[in-house]
């Protein structure tokens, strides 16, 4: 006979109400669930009104991010059991504006993830007859580990100066633009410091960390951040030391 | 390269080193000076050989640096914290204004004060 | 008591939650995060305690030993105490945090990071023993 839980569920419907209340609901818990199937088995059986949302299960496809405890978590990885007999508080991202339930509105992080450039930037294409863009592996390992970000952002619902300032462009936006920035094929370098050398981008953050503990794939956006400033004082002290190299 | 406000890297490198400077010497030095020698754990140091440690040039360098980089340090650690901790942004330029001042002027003082050993 | 909230189907209300001023105290690691940062007061605080200690010793054994003696009040004492352990957590912290801040590089190979943080509390630790044997150690 498996154990019960209790799941405190945030709700929020518009058409109805203006404040966000939670809903209790008990359920069966067996020892191999996570708190997605929790939800799952809460819209199948008990009420099909409730709204989040989810899509690969297995923690690559970053859809099912919510606050398990106030905590940031990927819900398809959060097992149930850890928490019984409860209850366990079940919450939309914290810093983003709830749209209904547990779905939150991305548009701002989608916008700020194309800001950066994430792709690779080139003066000149290779032309196809020369052949592929070749990289040795300790080239792969400068900027494999900002490559493993599923954008689930998990890392903005951290942050507590994106939820202070929400123009901060943020962890993951600045963690991808390094990954494209170490990569021995990407040019972009120039164009990617000028978008984020301002005080929503990089200088806005304070290395709080909240960022890398939350984060499911240790991508270590913080660190990310730190490297960058770094660099950036090194692109100043050149510039102020050799002017004319610097150009 | 171009960067916009290219005051920033300057000012985080100065919060860098002083924080790497705050580190290395601050601990030990506040520990005898603060809390060993008024307390009575250790006898403090002698006038003599504190005079004497004092006037030697590497020393008024080294103790100048840490306090200047020191100051820079906390201005800007502190000017993120009132900007963020207490959300007061509409203050920007005066917080801004009163940090970094306050750090130059500390720095004054400082080369002052370890230029007149004697 | 439910309000008529205005709603139609193309624009629905987004509900946006207001960061509280107290938004430090929600979290451990966020009032930890506030500790450390409030840690720069304690270093402020020491470049004017040293400073004020050149000063005395510029002006001669006497004003030294008023320093000295100013120093064991309880008012000094408290500050200098609660700035020490707030020294010694900014040291903490940042030595911690300094391996995710930059990547060395030898022969190749990155340096795990772990060794850059014992490098730098080794070096914390060589220079507070000169500091000590300058103070204490009569030459």
């Amino acid at each position: 006979m498996s154990e019960r839980i209790t799941l405190q569920v945030a709700r929020y419907r518009p058409e109805k109400e203006s404040e966000v209340h939670f809903e209790s609901f008990e359920l069966p818990c067996p020892k191999e669930w996570v708190v997605l199937d929790g939800l799952n088995h809460i819209k199948d059986n008990v009420d099909g009104t409730l709204s989040f949302r989810w899509s690969c299960r297995m923690g690559i496809c970053g859809s099912c991010g919510m606050l398990v405890n106030g905590e940031p978590k990927l819900t398809c990885a959060t097992f149930l059991a850890e928490y019984a007999p409860g209850p366990v508080r079940v919450e939309p991202l914290r810093n983003f504006p709830v749209i209904r339930d547990l779905v939150v509105e991305i548009g701002d992080f989608m916008q700020k993830l194309a800001r950066v450039k994430p792709w690779i930037v080139r003066d000149a294409e290779k032309p196809l007859s020369d052949g592929e863009y070749r990289q040795t592996p300790d080239e792969l390992e400068n900027y494999k580990q900002f490559s493993m970000c599923i954008n689930c952002m998990l890392c903005y619902s951290a942050c507590p100066i994106y939820g202070l300032d929400p123009h901060f462009i943020g962890p993951a936006a600045i963690a991808i633009a390094q990954r494209y920035n170490l990569d021995s094929r990407d040019e972009g370098a120039a164009e990617r410091m000028q978008i984020l050398s301002e005080h929503d981008g990089i200088w806005g953050c304070t290395f709080v960390g909240e960022c890398t503990k939350v984060c499911p794939k240790h991508v270590d956006p913080a660190g990310a951040i730190q490297r960058y400033k770094l660099q950036s004082a090194m692109e100043w002290v050149k510039a102020f030391v050799l002017p004319r190299a610097a150009q | 390269m171009y960067v916009k406000r290219p005051i920033e890297p300057m000012l985080w490198l100065l919060f860098s080193a002083g924080g790497v400077m705050a580190a290395m010497f601050i601990p030990m030095t506040l520990f005898l000076f603060g809390v060993a020698f008024p307390l009575g754990w250790l006898s403090p140091t002698p006038y003599s050989q504190l005079l004497a440690l004092l006037s030697n040039p590497l020393t008024r360098v080294t103790l100048f640096l840490l306090c200047s980089l020191s100051l820079f340090h906390w201005a800007h650690r502190f000017r993120y914290t009132l900007y963020d901790g207490l959300q007061i942004k509409h203050l920007n330029e005066v917080i801004n204004g009163a940090c970094y001042g306050g750090a130059v002027l500390g720095t004054l003082i400082a080369a002052f004060l370890l230029w007149r050993v004697p | 008591m439910k309000q008529d909230t205005p709603y139609t189907p193309y624009h629905p209300r987004w509900h946006r939650t207001r960061v509280s001023t107290y938004w430090w105290l929600e979290r451990r690691s966020y009032f930890l995060f506030i500790l450390r940062e409030l840690s720069s007061l304690a270093v402020a605080w020491f470049v004017v305690y040293i400073l004020m200690l050149v000063s005395a010793v510029s002006g001669g054994d006497e004003t030294y030993q008023r320093f000295l003696g100013w120093s064991r009040t309880p008012f000094a004492l408290f500050l200098n105490v609660g700035s020490f352990v707030f020294v010694v957590l900014h040291a903490i912290t940042w030595f911690n945090l300094a391996p995710q801040a930059m990547v060395v590089k030898v022969a190749g190979k990155r340096v795990p990071g772990f060794l850059i943080a014992a490098s730098n509390y080794a070096g914390w630790v060589v220079v507070s023993l000169a500091i000590f044997s300058l103070l204490l150690i009569w030459w």
